[in-house]
């Protein structure tokens, strides 16, 4: 076993890359489609290897089977694609009126959404750093439109505080800045920070947090027009004989610490959600079918992969075509690129070792449910001047999301009415019967919006861990056996090297640091290296998935 | 399309918990608001491009540490439990899963059995 990798076979090596981008690629395709972070993206991928006519065989059409796909073949090698669903894109998905949907156990949805009204139930925004993925789109021409992440007029609500009143994001963001700013402002007036703060730094200290926390001159964080320019008035300024401003009262402190609201002012912080976070024009599954248009017939679809095998010098999967499963096929290649998820990889016939079943088997998948409903008319905008963003609620269905496009009609819309993950009430809303998962989005979001009691006309509830081609909705980090992922990682990154193209720093057994300084040299060679993001994710990602979770 | 109502009253009552971790004790409510939602209401399972399996008349059960450590730890499309259910309530849920859906193994599992298999 300590010389596992010296002794692994090329294809060995490269079915373990697979398990890796398959992996990858759920955890992305779900949580952000993310092909690469900022400070390591290095434009498109230049292969440099000598192809000469070899094939490679790809399982799976989400995006990163499709990357895999396009620069493969741009590069010269032969390539196929095996695809489970009826349609390329895998959790790149979007529900549109007319779309119909079997999940497991039986139950079929058909969206009846207005034309031009839809739902994305997987990833449904992207960071400006997802440099790669904002590259294909560029290349693929797959048009964006600005997803809001923070709306300062969307409401956050806790059920046991305010009465149940649901307070606007701005108000509470305003309130608790002011209050900690006050709060500082008098620890420096008193002296109690002169260990820490010089003299002359407190004094700017002190106009620095008058001016960001929208404090008096007396350095109170207090009702009037001040704090009123930061949280939102009585009565807004205007003109004719009500011009005149009517300034509102800040919460207290204790109503903010106690009603749990400052939970939900990370949504609006940290790097995954700043702005300019985008959205495709039309829905998110307008990149995958870019992708598939460009592959064209590379792609077949309606196949189900039942077993992988290798030997020295090719890779052979074995398949059913879907719609007639008794005819058993196979395909070979020289080369195999797999991006199954690991949960239905793990129940696969397959050739690897056991350090490595036993680290695909290890992985855990989340649940997650969205939940998209109709309204007879955009209410949330014509009487709450909510446009686009996102509501944070206590209650189970957890967000309330406003559509990002199409602002200010007349007529029907769609929200994200739940969006649950990573904790009981996903479980809970995923045992339900998809019209149950429903008309309890609408049951909980009413206290929200009470216009939805009489504005409500149809739903549809994805339940991921119902949804026949992942069986859960991505990798999660928690109890994930590191020690068992790692060496594959590094392992995939020695295979995924053309000879011509390996640099020193990934020799078999070197671990996923030397994986990651490889990753960022971005000189990779081979079709799966194509995912050198992925990968290279997938390693980082283990440390950080608790912020990896939230923005799917 | 249900309607609202008609959908929540065919589901019939619904426990929904306020954190991570699950608040339903009994076996009978943790396998309807946990399991059903992989294993289905007649604990038979489900197949698309993977399967969940049946539970139902399943020989695997026969040995009480298995969907224990099952529920605990996870493994392949099964999530693990260990962090959002205590030992009680797995005990129940295992329990509940042991003597109905077509099995019939009476030797119960405590919460002590599965305070042990945690470690």
């Amino acid at each position: 076993m300590q010389d596992e990798a010296a002794v692994l076979r090329r294809r060995d090596l490269l079915s373990l890359i697979g398990a890796m981008a398959g992996s990858a690629a759920m955890y992305h395709a779900m949580t952000s489609l993310g092909f690469a972070s900022e400070s390591r993206y290095r434009g498109p991928i230049r292969l440099e290897g000598n192809p000469k006519g070899a094939s490679v065989l790809i399982l799976g059409a989400g995006l990163a089977g499709m990357t895999a796909a396009l620069e493969l073949r741009n590069a010269g090698y032969q390539v196929q694609v095996l695809e489970f669903n009826g349609r390329a894109g895998g959790r790149n998905w979007t529900l549109r009126g007319g779309d119909s949907f079997t999940e497991l156990g039986g139950a079929t949805q058909t969206c009846e959404f207005e034309p031009g009204l839809y739902i994305n139930p997987g990833p449904w925004r992207i960071p400006y750093h997802h440099r790669a993925l904002l590259d294909y789109c560029r290349r693929l021409n797959v048009a964006l439109e600005p997803f809001i992440q923070l709306n300062h007029n969307a409401y956050l609500h806790a059920s046991r505080a305010f009465g149940g009143a649901p307070q606007r994001i701005r108000a509470v963001k305003a309130d608790f800045q002011g209050h900690l700013s006050e709060l500082l402002a008098k620890a420096t007036q008193q002296g109690r920070l002169d260990e820490a703060v010089t003299k002359e730094d407190q004094e700017i200290l002190l106009q620095a947090l008058r001016s960001w926390g929208a404090l008096d001159r007396n350095y109170n964080y207090s009702a009037g027009l001040f704090s009123s320019a930061y949280r939102g008035y009585a009565s807004a300024p205007g003109g004719g004989l009500t011009a005149m401003p009517v300034p509102s009262d800040p919460v207290a402190l204790s109503d903010i610490l106690k009603s749990q609201l400052w939970r939900y002012l990370q949504n609006f912080a940290s790097y995954n959600f700043q702005t300019t976070m985008f959205q495709p024009v039309g829905g998110m599954d307008m990149i995958g079918k870019a992708f598939a248009k460009e592959l064209g017939d590379v792609i077949r679809t309606n196949a189900r992969v039942t077993k992988i095998q290798q030997n020295d010098r090719c890779v052979t999967v074995t398949f059913v075509d879907t719609q007639k499963p008794a005819i058993v096929q196979t395909a070979t290649a020289d080369w195999c690129i797999c991006t199954i998820p690991l949960t239905i990889l793990s129940q696969l016939p397959l050739d690897v070792s056991p350090a490595t079943k036993a680290a695909i088997d290890a992985v855990p998948y989340a649940d997650a449910v969205k939940i998209g409903l109709q309204f007879k008319r955009r209410f949330w905008e014509e009487d709450n001047a909510i446009y686009g963003g996102i509501s944070y609620t206590d209650l189970p269905i957890r967000q309330i999301a406003y559509p990002n496009t199409g602002y200010n009609r007349t007529g029907r819309g769609v929200l994200l009415g739940a969006y649950l993950f990573d904790g009981a009430n996903a479980y809970e809303f995923s045992a339900m019967q998809p019209a149950a998962r429903v008309a309890r989005a609408v049951e909980f979001g009413s206290e929200i919006h009470p216009q939805y009691q009489s504005e409500f006309e149809n739903g549809v509830a994805v339940a991921w861990h119902r949804v026949p081609f992942t069986l859960g909705c991505r990798a999660t980090g928690r109890r994930m056996r590191a020690s068992s992922i790692t060496p594959i990682s590094a392992r995939s990154t020695a295979a995924s090297c053309s000879p011509a193209s390996t640099p020193p720093s990934c020799r078999p057994g070197r671990r996923a640091r030397s994986c990651r300084r490889w990753m960022r040299s971005g000189g990779c060679m081979s079709a799966w290296c194509k995912h050198e993001a992925l990968l290279h994710h997938r390693t980082d990602r283990f440390a950080r998935v608790d912020c990896d979770r939230c923005y799917c | 399309m249900l309607t609202a109502t008609a959908a929540i009253a065919e589901e019939g009552q619904h426990t929904f918990s306020s954190g991570y971790r699950f608040v339903e004790m009994s076996g009978e409510e943790l396998y309807n608001n946990v399991c059903r939602a992989c294993h289905m209401l007649d604990a038979k399972g489900a197949t698309g491009a993977g399967t969940y399996p049946s539970l139902a008349a399943n020989p695997n059960l026969e040995s009480p540490g298995y969907p224990v450590t099952m529920v605990i730890h996870g493994r392949r499309a099964m999530p693990p439990f260990g962090d959002m259910m205590n030992d009680a309530q797995i005990a129940a849920v295992v329990n509940y899963l042991r003597t109905h859906f077509g099995n019939n193994y009476t030797d119960a599992v405590t919460a002590q059995d599965v305070s042990d298999a945690r470690h």
